[in-house]
């Protein structure tokens, strides 16, 4: 996770993003100390930070920084200028703690976990708004893997992370109008159980959930995923995540998973 | 129709890619086959395949292979290459290797993007604006000291003429010259043509030689004038002069196109005529004075038909009307030939080769001739496009008349 030191809304690159409805540093400051602790306690998971950077308010949302695969970290290629810069940051960090750094063709522009999400042995890439199809094929190559490649057609939920989130190899939640057809029938096809979330909760990030073990932990305001995910037995906890959303991010979007 | 093969490869199978690009193809107006896929056993294994996609035009394809490149399928030439420019050394003269053009749609690759080259004709240049984006046939009379222009073939795309519907009228292309056509039939389809193009407010061009008057065929001509299928007219000083001396005198080169016997000191009824209309300053003067009062460039003046007569080292006289200088004369066909769908030559040879050169392959040519060199000669030359009927032009514009229901009753 990195730190909301510098974040803020600076400028506008998703339809969330409004430079005149500005977040609460200290309030997002709060919000992002609680999401680190309910991840801590609750999942448990271990959590390990890199320093944020002045002039780089979306550094905070660590799950577009790249991929981490085994001892790889594949480096995002940013569609937007305004997040390039991040990218040399993090693979310096990553290159610090022993990890191979790869990188893709910059013809190709690739965002990370916020795209490509695993489901069991399955994998899934979103593509079209932020990543190409190109970068995800040359990461299946990279990791041997299947990786379905799902075509996202909302402004909206720009990330597959924003309307996709897989709570086990059978089950996910997702947000049907985020994708077109094909990426449907492909879910459809591929996930047994499959979650579709309102518009009001989708808009609540619903989809944007952290997933342990049995634990899931995301924004307020979505009672019916709640209600859905505890009569499978999943653990729900809420934590309140609005300063982010005036950015388009949640939970989801501030981790990256390393391993 | 263009085409071109794009390659894509990935689990293109599972992730239901593969038919979103084929459904894609098919969705914006273009054809696909698969030329060879594919499928991996293990599902890890990544798929492949080779997709050929035809689309009725070059942008429609460029348009076509932006939207499925965003879908991963990439065409096999990773980047099209760009037309290669060079600026023009002189004026009048294009660089060494300049790209010279045929007679048919062409297009250029300029920055990523195929641009139609306007005003095609054959034996040209291709001047590129790049800020404009615009490419444009040239003659090398034209081109202008610094003009930029394509070298090499790299980068440009002919476009072949589509084949005809089987017993579509001009499908008999495939064997242009005959003079054992069942000619009636042809006569008739020639005549439909010329409906459907005014039908659709086409222009039809009429390229005469002066056999036309001496077989006394005159009034078949300006019966199609006077009934609006000629809307342009070029000639040289020949048919004009011959023209008027059967309406001064009654004969044509001296001999009386109705009786046919020589006129005494008829060669000098030729001379007399043109004589007269210098005189009176110009053809379209004479009709106004009253000295014509019928026949071919009568019926042009006051049907307001353009003409364009072209000049030729043996005139006499020549006519005020007579362009002299060719370049002048050519430039002025060029600009007239604009926009003309349909071209009818009419025993002339040189006319009609220096028009077929002017005229892009898609204008519908069809050439009459006692001569079936002529016909050759034009095809050989580049108008590949042209009809050839062997006939002499009296019974074919009789025909051809009768076809579209024209009662010609003037006599010449």
């Amino acid at each position: 996770m990195c730190p909301p030191s510098y974040y803020g809304i600076e400028y506008e690159i998703n339809p969330w993003m409004k430079r005149n409805r500005q977040s609460d540093a200290a309030l997002a400051s709060r919000q992002w100390n609680e999401l680190r602790r309910v991840l801590a306690e609750k999942l448990p998971a271990e959590i390990q930070l890199i320093d944020a950077v002045p002039k780089l308010p979306d550094m905070v949302f660590t799950a577009n920084a790249g991929l981490v695969w085994q001892n790889k970290f594949i480096v995002s290629n940013f569609r937007h200028e305004v997040r390039r810069a991040e990218a040399p940051h993090f693979a310096q960090w990553f290159r610090a703690r022993g990890f191979e750094i790869v990188y893709l063709p910059e013809k190709y522009y690739f965002e990370g976990e916020g795209d490509l999400l695993r489901c069991g042995e399955l994998w899934f890439a979103g593509y079209h708004i932020r990543s190409d199809m190109m970068a995800h094929q040359k990461v299946a190559e990279i990791v041997d893997r299947e990786i379905l490649s799902l075509e996202l057609t909302s402004g909206w939920f720009y990330h597959l992370d924003t309307c996709f989130c897989p709570l086990s190899e059978q089950t996910a939640l997702f947000y049907p109008p985020a994708f077109d057809d094909y990426a449907k029938t492909v879910l459809e096809e591929h996930i047994p159980d499959l979650i579709p979330v309102p518009a009001q909760e989708a808009e609540r990030f619903a989809c944007n959930a952290v997933v342990g073990d049995n634990d899931v932990v995301m924004n307020t305001g979505c009672p019916l995923a709640r209600k859905k995910l505890e009569s499978r037995g999943f653990n729900v906890y809420e934590t309140p995540l609005d300063e982010f959303l005036k950015a388009g991010g949640s939970a989801k979007c501030l981790t990256l998973i390393m391993g | 129709m263009a085409e071109t093969v794009v390659q894509i490869s990935g689990h293109i199978i599972d992730s239901l890619i593969l038919p979103k690009v084929l459904d894609l193809i098919v969705s914006l107006g273009a054809e696909f086959e698969i030329l060879d896929i594919q499928v991996g056993h293990r599902r890890s294994d990544r798929s492949h395949a080779r997709i050929k996609i035809e689309a009725p035009s070059p942008d429609l394809l460029d348009h076509v292979l932006a939207k499925i490149r965003e879908h991963g399928a990439l065409p096999e030439r990773v980047e099209e290459e760009s037309v290669q420019i060079e600026a023009a050394p002189l004026d009048g003269v294009f660089p060494d290797c300049f790209y010279a053009t045929t007679n048919l749609e062409t297009w250029v690759r300029l920055e990523q993007q195929w641009i139609p080259v306007e005003s095609i004709e054959m034996d040209c240049g291709i001047r590129v604006n790049p800020s404009t984006r615009k490419a444009q046939c040239v003659p090398m009379h034209r081109v202008k000291n610094g003009d930029l222009v394509v070298v090499g073939q790299r980068g440009v795309k002919v476009v072949p003429l589509e084949r005809q519907q089987p017993g579509a009228p001009f499908e008999f292309m495939a064997s242009p010259v005959s003079t054992e056509q069942p000619k009636g039939l042809l006569i008739r389809e020639i005549a439909e043509s010329m409906q459907r193009v005014r039908r659709h407010n086409g222009r039809i061009l009429v390229v005469a030689g002066p056999g036309l008057v001496h077989t006394g065929a005159s009034k078949y001509l300006a019966g199609l004038i006077e009934n609006g299928y000629v809307q342009v007219l070029f000639a040289g000083n020949g048919l004009a002069v011959h023209d008027m001396e059967s309406d001064l005198y009654g004969t044509s080169l001296g001999v009386y196109v109705d009786k046919k016997i020589r006129a005494s000191e008829g060669h000098e009824h030729h001379l007399w005529t043109i004589n007269r209309i210098r005189r009176a300053g110009g053809i379209r003067q004479a009709v106004e004075q009253g000295l014509i009062r019928k026949g071919i460039f009568y019926s042009c003046v006051k049907n307001g038909v353009e003409f364009v007569l072209a000049g030729s080292i043996r005139d006499d006289g020549p006519l005020p009307d007579v362009i002299t200088d060719t370049l002048q004369a050519q430039d002025l066909m060029r600009e007239k030939a604009r926009g003309v769908s349909f071209a009818l030559m009419i025993a002339t040879t040189l006319h009609a080769i220096a028009t077929g050169n002017l005229l892009p392959a898609s204008v519908k040519t069809v050439c009459v001739d006692i001569n079936p060199a002529v016909v050759t000669k034009l095809t050989d030359r580049g108008t590949f496009q042209a009809l050839g009927l062997v006939t002499d032009v009296e019974p074919f514009l009789r025909e051809l008349c009768s076809d579209l229901e024209l009662d010609v009753v003037c006599s010449s």
